[in-house]
């Protein structure tokens, strides 16, 4: 894949990030001025306010995305700087099979927690 | 002679090279008697007759034309033609080679890396009638405001100052640099050229703009005014369109027409014929 | 090789931070790279720490506990601080490198003008919303609560 396309997609997911984690930082952390998402009331990260969030499958999927699009749009700019370093040819193979291997084994970590965390929600 | 601003005597702090004598390159200080007009490369002529006759640098047109004496002044790249010791307002001035390219020899940089990759990028009209391009029947026809969208980048002198100012050129000798970028635009904005596609197969990889990331060092020392960042960006745009195919495809330019009815004034010349 | 043509004279990491003309873009890229690199390091961690809500409710108090006290205080706070920066610089930087708020090509004429000064209105709005932001995230980090 060429830089062209993938800075492009480093751009959208950029946009795409400000929209889900200005929210995420919203409800974290605004919560005194904002008190949004959190029916518990309290501490935003109080387990009542995390199940609440997690019953419902829209957050998870917003969830799972805002997880994809950031390691992407995170492990491309590591990528970019390191690249930047002129490391030999193989190494910037290396580097680049090693970021990809990182970014999908989190994405699938991240996911799998946030699915077990939603089905978990909906039980309690 | 000096005006109320500038000392007396003025130090040329000097970073001197040479290959085969030194291992690195070292500071050395001449202190020469400062004239009124008095240029960075009017100084460095006058340690070279007065001081030091080895000290070597690249000059040529004195007037910021040609672009040969690309230098760090007070650790500013600049062109030391056109940079007055009056404006610089020191009584010390550091003067070294233009840095992110080899040292030849004390304030002579190897600028081969920013023709190189001025040459990858094809910085030239591109046809696919290149039979008309090289045996002309008339003018490819070309409006003002089209040639407004290049005629800026078309100044760069190839002094290499943007290139020792930009960060991403200090760490990656693979990114094609603010020059070659913004010639590659002027040409891919011609509306007479054709050589887009050709052009993004460096422009879409590694050597690309993608590395630009707008600390906007190059505009800022640019002597010409040519204002490379602009450049790279509007490639940037015009590239990211061309990814999410919205790039507005166009064919080049026609021959201009000749008007029509027109009788040539029998008291105007015929052009004289040519000589080479 | 370069080697082979001279002397090497490349400025290395110190001509990312300086090196240059020392403008104030130089710092904005500068700052957005290292927020970067700080926000992709608490990132991969966040994602390991919350996780541990797939496993119920004990283990989800149990890793939050471990991130209390007033040092993760602080560091959410730098969090939250390299969030505003990098997000607000990010969307002025999106619309700079697609070519928007820097100008047309225009004719130099000394004393030059370039798509610095067309953006330098808008970095100074970035910055004041910057600046505005971690102001009320610090109200709501350290007063309200």
């Amino acid at each position: 894949m060429r830089d062209q396309k993938l800075w492009t997609w480093h751009l959208a997911a950029g946009v795409i990030i400000l929209f889900l984690l200005g929210l995420h930082m919203a409800i974290m952390h605004l919560d005194a001025l904002l008190g949004i998402f959190n029916p518990a009331g309290g501490h935003p990260i109080d387990w009542a306010n995390v199940v609440a969030r997690g019953q419902s499958l829209a957050f998870t999927t917003t969830y799972i995305l805002l997880l994809g699009t950031a390691l992407f749009h995170g492990l491309y700019g590591l990528r970019n700087i390191l690249f930047e370093l002129d490391p030999a040819p193989p190494l910037k193979k290396a580097l680049s099979w090693v970021l990809i291997l990182v970014g999908v084994g989190l994405f699938i970590f991240g996911t799998w927690a946030a699915w077990v965390g939603y089905q978990v929600a909906s039980q309690a | 002679m000096s005006n109320g601003k500038v000392p007396e005597q003025i130090v040329f702090r000097i970073r001197r090279f040479a290959p085969g004598r030194d291992m690195e390159p070292v500071w050395k200080d001449y202190t020469i008697a400062y004239e009124a007009g008095m240029t960075v490369l009017d100084g460095l002529w006058k340690v070279k007759e007065s001081i030091d006759p080895t000290l070597a640098w690249r000059a040529s047109c004195r007037m910021g034309v040609c672009g040969s004496c690309g230098m760090l002044i007070n650790g500013k790249a600049g062109l030391g033609c056109n940079t007055q010791i009056s404006e610089l307002a020191t009584s010390v001035v550091t003067v070294a080679p233009l840095s992110n390219f080899p040292i030849v020899r004390d304030l002579v940089p190897d600028l081969r890396p920013l023709f190189d990759a001025h040459t990858a990028l094809s910085p030239y009209i591109i046809r696919s009638d290149s039979s008309e391009q090289e045996e002309p029947t008339g003018e490819y026809y070309q409006s003002a405001e089209e040639m407004e969208s290049y005629l800026q980048f078309s100044y760069c002198i190839k002094c290499a100052c943007c290139m020792a100012a930009c960060p991403t050129c200090a760490t990656d000798p693979i990114y094609s640099g603010p020059v070659a970028l913004a010639q590659a635009h002027r040409y891919n904005t011609d509306t007479r050229d054709d050589g887009f596609e050709a052009r993004k197969d460096v422009l879409a990889g590694e050597a690309g703009p993608w590395r630009c990331h707008f600390a906007g060092e190059c505009s800022r020392v640019c002597p010409k005014g040519v204002d490379p960042a602009k450049a790279i960006q509007l490639m940037k745009r015009q590239l990211v369109a061309d990814a999410l195919g919205l790039r507005k495809k166009r064919l080049p330019a026609e021959l201009a027409k000749k008007p029509d009815g027109i009788e040539r004034r029998p008291d105007i010349p015929e052009a004289p014929a040519p000589t080479v | 090789m370069e080697k082979d043509r001279g002397h090497p004279n490349r400025l290395g990491i110190w001509g990312w931070i300086g090196g240059g003309s020392w403008g104030p873009d130089r710092y904005l890229y500068t700052l957005h790279r290292i927020t970067g690199l700080g926000l992709l390091f608490y990132f991969v961690v966040h994602i390991f720490v919350t996780s541990s809500r797939a496993i119920g409710q004990s283990a989800w108090e149990e890793s939050m506990m471990r991130v209390t006290g007033p040092l993760f205080v602080l560091g959410e706070y730098l969090v939250f601080v390299a969030v505003a920066f990098h997000a607000i610089n990010g969307v002025r930087l999106v619309f700079a490198e697609l070519g928007l708020g820097i100008g047309k090509p225009i004719e130099p004429i000394y004393p030059y003008r370039t798509c610095l000064d067309d953006q330098r209105p808008w970095a100074i709005g970035a910055l004041l919303l910057i600046v505005a932001l971690v102001v009320v995230g610090a109200l709501d980090f350290f007063v309200w609560h």
